[in-house]
C-alpha cells in the first residue's frame, strides 16, 4: 500500500506554475502601464496646447488635389477620401510589386544556379549590387537617374502605340466594353467547364493507359466557349486602346505615371533580390538524391525542376518570402520621396493640413497594420495548403 | 573567375551607383536634445538655457539656407536672430533646426523647437486648429508659378492637362486646387516632400510648371542651371503673409515675438540702423529714447532688458538692413520692396508705437 504522502506542496510562491503566471502577469502589467503613460503623456501635451484628440476633421473638405488616383477625387472630397485613394496608391502598387517580384525572384534565383557561365554571373551580380544598396537610394535612382533621364515627351514619337518618355510608359491597354460583366461570368463558368474536363480527361488517360491530351482538352473547351461568346454577345470583353500622342501628352492605352514606374521598379529590383536568395536556398535545401532519382529516370532538367524541385523546395520558400512582400509593402511608404502619392504621402498632407499628428499616425499604422495582416493571412492559408501532408 | 575579381567588380559598380545617384537628399531633423516649450514659462526656460532653438528652412536661398561656411543664412534666420537679441541679448544664441514642411508643425508642437520661423503662412486654420500663434508678418507674400519660357505657357489657362508640381504640406498645395477649379482648368498634380526633388523634376521636364511662393520662386530661379530659360506668370494665386510663430498659451512668448520684430520696423522709420544706433543713445527725441531704453521701462514690461531694442538694432539691423541684405539691392535677388514697404513708403509695414 501507497504510505500517505510526506510530500509537502511547496507554497505558491515557489510552485513554478504560478510563478510563470505571475511573472507573466507583471511584464504585462508593465507593458500596459507603459502605453497608458504614453498615451496620457501625449493628451497632456495636446491638452497644454488646446488640441483634444478628435476625428472629427475626418469628413471636412480636404481642399488639396491627388495627381494619381485609382477611383475618381477631386479637392472637394472629405480627407477619410483622401486617404482612402491613397490606400488604395499603396494596394495599387504592392500588389502589383509583388507579382512582378515574384516573378523577377523566381527567375533570378534559378538562374543563379543555372550552369550557364553568363546567367549565373550576372544573377550574382544583379544581386549583390541590388541587395547591398538602400531602397531609398535605388528610389532616387530609378526616379532622377533613369526616368527623369527619358526623352521630354515632344521628342518622342508612339511606336506600335508604346511611348516612352520623361511623362511615363504608355502601353495598349484594354477599354471595357458593356458586357465585361457578363463576359467575367461566361469565362468562370468555361475555366469551371475546362478544368473539368482536364480532370476528367487525365482520369482516363491513367486509366486506359492510352495518350488522351488532356491539356489539348482544356485548351479546346477554352477556345470554343470563348467562340460561342463572341457570336452571341457580338464582341469582346474589352477592346484594345492604341495610345495616341497629343502634344505634351498622350490619350488612350494605359500610363505608368514616373512616379509610379520609379517606386515599383525600385521596390521589384530590391525586393527580388531577397526572394532569388530565398529561391536558391529553398531549391539547395531538397535531398540531392531526389535530383539524382529524377535524372535516373531520365526527366528532362525542366521536369525535374517543374515536378520534383520545386514542389519540394516551395515549402521551405513561403514562409520567408511572406516576410519580403510585408517588407515591399511597407517599404512603398517611401514612395513620398518621389512624389507618388501612397498612403504615406496623402497622410502626410493631411497630418500637414489639420496638424493632427496622433490622429493621422494612427489610421496610417492602422491601414500598414490591416495590409500587413491580411498578406500573412493569405500566405499562410498557401502555405498550409503546400505543407507536406504526413500519413 | 577568382572570387577577388568578382567581388571587385561588384564594389566597382556599386561605387558606379552611388556616383550616379549622388542626389542630395534632405538631412533629417535633429533628435530632440534641448528642452522641450513648456506653455507659461518658455522664455524663462529659453534664458535658462541661454540658447533659442528655431525651426528654420535649410533650403530657400534669401530666406533660410545653409550657407557655403555652414552656418544658416538668410531673412527668416535673421528674425530668428531678432528673437535671439531680444530674449537672450545676443543674436548669435539661436540654434537652428532644419524643418520640412511637414515637419514644421508637429515640431512646434511637441516642443522641439521653441519657435518656428519657417516661411510659414498665417492663416486661420493654423492659427486656431493647430495651435499656433502668429507674430506681426515679415514678409507679404504671393503664390506665384514657374514654366520653361520656350513652353509657351503665359497663363493658368494654359497649363490645362498639365502637370504641376508643388510641394507637399503647404498653404500652396490648397490654393492651387481652389484656383485651378474656379476656372475649371483640369490638372494633374505632383507632390514632393522636399523642394530639391520638385526642382530635378522640372528642370527634366516630367512637369510643365511648378508652383510656391513668388520670393520662393525668384530666389530658386537664380539655382536653375539656366535661370533665363523660365518665366513666372504674370499671375498671383493668392496672399501669403510670412512670418513667425510660436505655439499658442503663452502670452508672454508672444507678445516678445510681437514687439522684437516691430521694433526693426519702428527703427527704419525712426532711420535709426546698426551704424548709427549708437548716436541715438543720447537723442533729444523722447520717443526715441524710450525705444532704445534710455528711458523709462517698457523692455521690463516685457519681461526683458530695457535696452532689448538697442541689442536687435545694434546686433542685426533695421528692417531695411535685414531686407536689403537678403533679397534685396544687395541680395543676388534684388527684389523690390512692393508690399513689403513702410506704411510712409505706400507699403503695408506699420509698428504700433513704442510707448
Amino acid at each position: 500500500m501507497a504510505e500517505p504522502s510526506t510530500h509537502k506542496r511547496p507554497p505558491f510562491w515557489r510552485n513554478q506554475k504560478y510563478l510563470n503566471l505571475i511573472w507573466q502577469l507583471l511584464f504585462l502589467v508593465f507593458i500596459i502601464g507603459f502605453i497608458v503613460f504614453l498615451a496620457t503623456n501625449a493628451m497632456a501635451g495636446l491638452n497644454r496646447a488646446g488640441l483634444g484628440l478628435s476625428f472629427q476633421f475626418l469628413t471636412n473638405r480636404a481642399s488639396f488635389p491627388i495627381g494619381e488616383t485609382v477611383v475618381s477625387f477631386s479637392p472637394s472630397d472629405t480627407f477619410v477620401r483622401a486617404l482612402y485613394v491613397g490606400f488604395l496608391n499603396t494596394l495599387k502598387v504592392s500588389i502589383v510589386g509583388i507579382v512582378l517580384t515574384t516573378i523577377v525572384g523566381v527567375l533570378v534565383g534559378i538562374s543563379r544556379l543555372s550552369s550557364n557561365w553568363l546567367l549565373r554571373t550576372l544573377s550574382t551580380w544583379y544581386i549583390e549590387i541590388f541587395r547591398n544598396t538602400p531602397v531609398l537610394v535605388q528610389i532616387f535612382f530609378w526616379y532622377f537617374a533613369v526616368m527623369l533621364a527619358m526623352p521630354r515627351i515632344q521628342d518622342v514619337n508612339a511606336n506600335y502605340g508604346f511611348i516612352i518618355s520623361n511623362r511615363g510608359f504608355v502601353f495598349p491597354w484594354f477599354d471595357a466594353n458593356s458586357s465585361l460583366w457578363i463576359w467575367l461570368a461566361l469565362l468562370l463558368v468555361l475555366l469551371i467547364a475546362a478544368f473539368l474536363t482536364f480532370k476528367w480527361k487525365n482520369k482516363q488517360q491513367i486509366e486506359q493507359g492510352k495518350k488522351l491530351y488532356p491539356s489539348l482538352w482544356l485548351i479546346g473547351v477554352l477556345i470554343i466557349g470563348i467562340g460561342v461568346g463572341y457570336l452571341v454577345l457580338g464582341e469582346f470583353p474589352a477592346s484594345l486602346s492604341l495610345p495616341e500622342h497629343t502634344g505634351t501628352g498622350s490619350v488612350g492605352g494605359y500610363r505608368f505615371s514616373p512616379e509610379f514606374a520609379a517606386i515599383l521598379f525600385a521596390l521589384v529590383m530590391y525586393t527580388a533580390t531577397y526572394i532569388a536568395e530565398i529561391v536558391r536556398g529553398g531549391i539547395l535545401a531538397v535531398p540531392k538524391g531526389q535530383i539524382e532519382a529524377a535524372e535516373a529516370l531520365g526527366l528532362s532538367s525542366s521536369k525535374i525542376l517543374r515536378f520534383v524541385t520545386f514542389p519540394q523546395a516551395i515549402r521551405t520558400i513561403i514562409p520567408p518570402v511572406t516576410s519580403q512582400y510585408l517588407g515591399l509593402a511597407k517599404n512603398s511608404s517611401l514612395a513620398v520621396a518621389v512624389g507618388y502619392p501612397d498612403l504615406f504621402s496623402v497622410g502626410s498632407t493631411t497630418l500637414n493640413q489639420t496638424g493632427r499628428a496622433i490622429e493621422v499616425i494612427t489610421i496610417m499604422l492602422l491601414a500598414y497594420l490591416t495590409i500587413s495582416v491580411v498578406t500573412s493571412i493569405i500566405m499562410n492559408i498557401y502555405n498550409k495548403y503546400t505543407a507536406l501532408v504526413e500519413r | 573567375m577568382k572570387k577577388w575579381m568578382v567581388n571587385g567588380m561588384v564594389v566597382t559598380s556599386f561605387a558606379a551607383l552611388l556616383v550616379a545617384c549622388s542626389e542630395e537628399t534632405d538631412t533629417p531633423a535633429e533628435e530632440n536634445g534641448g528642452q522641450s516649450a513648456n506653455s507659461g514659462n518658455t522664455i524663462s526656460a529659453i534664458q535658462d538655457r541661454g540658447e533659442l532653438i528655431m525651426g528654420a528652412n535649410d533650403q530657400l536661398p534669401g530666406f533660410g539656407y545653409v550657407g557655403s561656411d555652414g552656418a544658416y543664412e538668410g531673412f527668416d534666420i535673421e528674425f530668428g536672430k531678432v528673437m535671439a537679441a531680444a530674449i537672450i541679448g545676443d543674436a548669435d544664441a539661436v540654434e537652428f533646426r532644419p524643418l520640412s514642411a511637414q515637419e514644421r508643425f508637429t515640431a512646434l508642437q511637441t516642443g522641439e523647437v521653441d519657435m518656428l520661423i519657417r516661411n510659414t503662412t498665417l492663416t486661420l486654420n493654423r492659427d486656431v486648429e493647430i495651435g499656433l500663434n502668429f507674430g506681426p508678418t515679415t514678409f507679404y507674400d504671393g503664390q506665384g508659378m514657374m514654366a520653361p519660357s520656350d513652353s509657351g505657357i503665359e497663363t493658368l489657362e494654359d497649363l490645362a492637362g498639365a502637370r504641376i508640381g508643388v510641394e507637399q504640406g503647404t498653404t500652396t498645395e490648397l490654393n492651387l486646387a481652389d484656383q485651378m477649379s474656379k476656372r475649371g482648368i483640369d490638372f494633374e498634380s505632383v507632390t514632393f516632400s522636399d523642394q530639391d526633388s520638385l526642382i530635378a523634376a522640372y528642370e527634366s521636364g516630367t512637369i510643365d510648371a511648378w508652383t510656391t511662393d513668388q520670393s520662393g520662386l525668384i530666389s530658386r530661379l537664380e539655382t536653375l542651371q539656366d535661370p533665363s530659360g523660365h518665366v513666372i506668370l504674370n499671375e498671383v494665386l493668392s496672399k501669403e503673409p510670412l512670418g513667425p510663430a510660436v505655439l499658442d498659451g503663452d502670452d508672454q512668448f508672444l507678445e516678445i515675438m510681437f514687439w522684437a520684430t516691430n521694433a526693426t520696423i519702428q527703427a527704419e522709420e525712426f532711420g535709426i540702423t546698426s551704424e548709427n544706433v549708437d548716436d541715438f543713445l543720447d537723442t533729444e527725441d523722447p520717443d526715441i529714447a524710450r525705444f532704445l531704453g534710455v528711458e523709462e521701462n517698457l523692455g521690463e514690461q516685457l519681461g526683458l532688458e530695457n535696452d532689448f531694442a538697442y541689442q536687435i538694432i545694434k546686433q542685426v539691423g533695421n528692417y531695411a538692413e535685414i531686407y536689403d541684405r537678403n533679397l534685396g539691392a544687395d541680395s543676388p535677388f534684388e527684389l523690390e520692396r512692393g508690399l513689403n514697404a513702410l506704411y510712409t513708403d505706400g507699403g503695408l509695414l506699420y509698428s504700433p508705437p513704442f510707448r
